[in-house]
C-alpha cells in the first residue's frame, strides 16, 4: 500500500534517474546570409542541430524565448525576416524520426524563402549567426523510482539537468520518441495510461526547465490525489 | 560546514549534488591553472574560487602564476588590446621578451606541468608555455578571457601559432571564437555569491560609503566600477553624466576602479578621466586598493543605477556583480554584456553617451520599473551566472575530454 492508498504491483523495471549536463562547442561556421545558412545547414554535425532546437533550455536565456528554435529567432532578429521566422518557428522536431529529418526540412524551408526572395536576406555585420555543437554528458544518480506514486516527490527533487534527459532528450531515444516518464509508464500497462497520456500533452516549448519540472509535479500530484480520492469512495 | 554545503544554501541542494556526480569521474585528477596575477582583474577573482571547489570535489586543483619584467606586460597588454580590436604595434624585442619569460616560467613549473592530466593556461600572458613543455602528458586547455571578435589580425596570427597546439580551448561567447583545430567550449563566466564582493551588507554598512566618500545619499546616485581602461569608456561616461545633469541637476557619479598588476596603461588612462571629471564636485573619481572589494559592494549596494558602458568587453563582470545586488544595468552593446542585460528587462543597452544618457533619465523617472528590473537581474544572475554554473561547464568539459569530446558520453 502506498501513501496515496493504493495497491500497486510491481511491473515494471525499476525508473532509473539519470542527470546530464550539456557541453556547447562553436564549430566555427558563421552565416552572414540566409544563402550561407542554407549551405552549412547541409554540411554541419546533426548535434548543431540538435543544440540549436534544444540547446537553449540549458543555456542562458531570458523569460518566454519568442521562438522556439535558434534559426527563427536567427530570422527575426538578425534578418528582420518575421515570415521566415514564423515558418522556421513552427518546426516540432519531435515530428521527425531522427535528426537528418528534422535537418532536411530546415533546409526546404530555407530554399522557399530563398527562391521567393528577390534579394538575399542578409544579418548585420555583428549579427551573424554561430553554429554551435552539443557535448552531452550523461550520468546515473543511482537514485531509483520503483512505483509510479513515487513520481510526484522524485521528479520534485530532480536537478533541470534531469528534468533535460528524461523530457526533451529521451525523444532522439525512446523507440516513439515519447518521454521516459511517458515510456516507462506504459510498460505498466492501461493502469496508468491516462498519466501517461496527459504528461504526453505538456508542451515543453516556451518554458524553462523548472517551470516544466513544476507543470510535471502539479500534473503528478494532481493525478494520485485523485487517484487516492477516487479509491476511498 | 563544507564551501559547497554553503553554496547549496544559495542555489539549492539538486545543483550541488549535480556537480558532485559529473566530478565523481575526475576524483584525483590533477588540474593545473596558469595565470599571470593573483590579485585583481576577473581571472584571479574566478580562480581564487573556483580553485578550492574543485578541491572539495575531490580534483587535486592548483594555481600557478608566471612574472616578468615590465616589457613583459608592455607585450601582453599590447596582445590584450589587439585582441579586442586595436592595431597595435609589437617590435620583435618585446615579442623576444614575451618568448624569453615563457620559456623561463615553462622552466620552473615544467614538472608540475608535464604531470598533470588538465592545464589550464588563462589568456595570452602564458599561452607560448605549452610550446615549451613537449613531454605533456594531459590535455592542456586555453581559456580566452579577452573579446577576440575582431582582433587585430597580425598579432591574433603570431599568438595563433602557440593556440592551435592545445587540445581544447575555451570563450566566453561564440561570437568571440575563432577559426582552431581543436573543440572551443563556450562557458561564460560567473561571480563568486560568498566572496566580499558580492555577500549581502547590512544597511549600516552600505550607508557608510556615502560619507566615506562625500555622497549624498539623497540624491540620486550612478556609478561604474571597472578598471580605469580605454575600453571600459570611462570619458564616455562622464560625458553621459554631463548629458544627463542638463535634467537632473543633482546627479552624482562615482567612477570605481583600480588598476591591476598586469596592466600598464591604467595610470595614463586614470589621468584623462581626472582632466574629463575636471572640478566637478559630484563626479567621484575613486582609485580604490586591489582588495577594496567590500568598499565596492558597498558602493554597487548604494547607487540607483550601475552602467557599464563599455566598448569592447570579455564578458563584464562588474555588470554580474551589479545585478546580483538588485541593480538595473546601462551597459554597452558589445561582448558579454549582451548577454546578461536584457533590453527592457534586466537594463538597457546603449552605443553613445547620450543613449546611457536617455536611459539613466527614463529609470531615474520611473522608480518601479527600476526596481522591477533589478529584481530580475538578480534572478537571473542566480540561474546563470554564479560560480557553481562555471564550474559545471569545467566539470563538462573535462569529463569531455577524457573521452575524445563525442557527442553523447554515458557515464557509469
Amino acid at each position: 500500500m502506498t501513501a496515496n492508498g493504493e495497491n500497486v504491483k510491481k511491473k515494471q523495471v525499476p525508473f532509473a534517474i539519470k542527470d546530464c549536463a550539456l557541453a556547447a562547442i562553436a564549430v566555427g561556421h558563421r552565416a552572414q546570409n540566409l544563402r550561407e545558412l542554407r549551405d552549412h545547414l547541409i554540411r554541419v554535425h546533426s548535434s548543431c542541430i540538435y543544440y540549436h532546437f534544444w540547446g537553449g533550455l540549458l543555456r542562458p536565456g531570458f523569460d518566454d524565448p519568442e521562438y522556439n528554435n535558434d534559426f527563427a529567432s536567427w530570422a527575426y532578429h538578425g534578418l528582420h525576416d518575421t515570415r521566415l521566422a514564423e515558418q522556421l518557428g513552427v518546426i516540432d522536431p519531435t515530428e521527425f524520426n531522427d535528426l537528418e529529418a528534422l535537418r532536411q526540412e530546415l533546409v526546404d524551408v530555407v530554399e522557399e524563402r530563398l527562391d521567393e526572395s528577390e534579394m538575399v536576406p542578409w544579418a548585420r555585420a555583428d549579427q551573424q549567426f554561430h553554429f554551435i555543437r552539443s557535448n552531452i554528458v550523461v550520468f546515473d544518480t543511482h537514485n531509483r523510482i520503483e512505483t509510479p506514486p513515487e513520481l510526484t516527490a522524485a521528479v520534485r527533487d530532480m536537478s533541470v539537468g534531469s528534468i533535460f534527459y528524461h523530457f526533451i532528450d529521451a525523444r532522439r531515444r525512446t523507440k516513439d520518441s515519447v518521454d521516459d516518464f511517458e515510456a516507462w509508464l506504459t510498460g505498466f500497462g492501461n493502469e496508468y495510461e491516462k498519466l501517461a497520456d496527459r504528461i504526453a500533452n505538456i508542451d515543453p516549448y516556451f518554458i524553462t526547465l523548472a517551470e516544466l519540472r513544476q507543470q510535471l509535479v502539479t500534473l503528478l500530484r494532481h493525478y494520485f490525489d485523485s487517484k487516492a480520492k477516487g479509491a476511498k469512495k | 560546514m563544507s564551501l559547497l554545503d554553503d553554496y547549496a544554501k544559495i542555489t539549492g541542494e539538486a545543483v550541488i549534488g549535480h556537480l558532485k556526480q559529473l566530478a565523481a569521474p575526475l576524483k584525483g585528477m590533477k588540474i593545473v591553472h596558469v595565470n599571470s596575477t593573483r590579485v585583481g582583474g576577473g581571472v584571479a577573482e574566478i580562480l581564487t574560487k573556483l580553485i578550492p571547489l574543485q578541491r572539495e570535489l575531490g580534483i587535486d586543483s592548483s594555481w600557478e602564476i608566471i612574472t616578468g619584467e615590465a616589457d613583459f606586460y608592455q607585450c601582453t597588454k599590447r596582445f590584450h588590446n589587439a585582441l579586442q580590436g586595436s592595431q597595435v604595434s609589437l617590435p620583435d624585442s618585446l615579442l623576444k621578451v614575451y618568448e624569453d619569460t615563457n620559456a623561463k616560467c615553462a622552466e620552473e613549473l615544467r614538472s608540475k606541468l608535464e604531470e598533470a592530466d588538465f592545464v589550464f593556461i588563462h589568456d595570452p600572458q602564458p599561452a607560448a608555455i605549452l610550446k615549451n613543455c613537449p613531454n605533456r602528458k594531459g590535455k592542456w586547455v586555453w581559456r580566452c578571457h579577452i573579446d577576440g571578435s575582431h582582433p587585430y589580425r597580425p598579432v591574433w596570427k603570431y599568438l595563433k601559432n602557440y593556440v592551435v597546439d592545445y587540445d581544447a580551448s575555451i570563450f566566453s561567447l561564440a561570437v568571440f571564437s575563432q577559426v582552431l583545430p581543436h573543440p572551443q567550449f563556450l562557458i561564460p563566466p560567473s561571480i563568486d555569491p560568498l566572496t566580499e564582493k558580492n555577500i549581502h551588507l547590512s544597511k549600516k554598512e552600505v550607508k557608510k560609503v556615502y560619507s566615506r566618500f562625500n555622497i549624498d545619499p539623497h540624491k540620486p546616485f550612478i556609478l561604474q566600477v571597472s578598471r580605469f581602461d580605454k575600453f571600459k569608456d570611462p570619458v564616455g561616461v562622464i560625458r553621459a553624466y554631463r548629458f544627463t545633469k542638463k535634467f537632473i541637476p543633482d546627479i552624482q557619479l562615482a567612477l570605481a576602479g583600480g588598476s591591476a598588476s598586469d596592466d600598464p596603461e591604467g595610470e595614463i588612462m586614470l589621468n584623462e578621466v581626472r582632466n574629463a571629471a575636471a572640478d566637478d564636485p559630484n563626479i567621484h573619481v575613486l582609485l580604490l586598493p586591489p582588495d577594496a572589494h567590500r568598499t565596492i559592494n558597498a558602493l554597487q549596494r548604494a547607487s540607483d543605477i550601475v552602467l557599464q558602458k563599455s566598448i569592447r568587453e570579455g564578458f563584464g563582470l562588474t555588470v554580474t556583480e551589479a545585478m546580483w545586488k538588485g541593480k538595473a544595468v546601462i551597459g554597452g552593446d558589445t561582448g558579454g554584456i549582451r548577454l546578461q542585460v536584457i533590453n527592457h528587462h534586466t537594463g538597457f543597452l546603449v552605443s553613445t553617451p547620450e543613449g546611457a544618457a536617455l536611459r539613466i533619465r527614463y529609470l531615474l523617472h520611473h522608480r518601479d520599473k527600476l526596481f522591477e528590473m533589478g529584481q530580475k537581474a538578480k534572478e537571473f544572475v542566480r540561474e546563470n551566472f554564479l560560480i557553481t554554473r562555471l564550474l559545471r561547464g569545467h566539470l563538462t568539459l573535462l569529463v569531455g575530454l577524457l573521452h575524445g569530446t563525442e557527442d553523447r558520453i554515458e557515464l557509469n
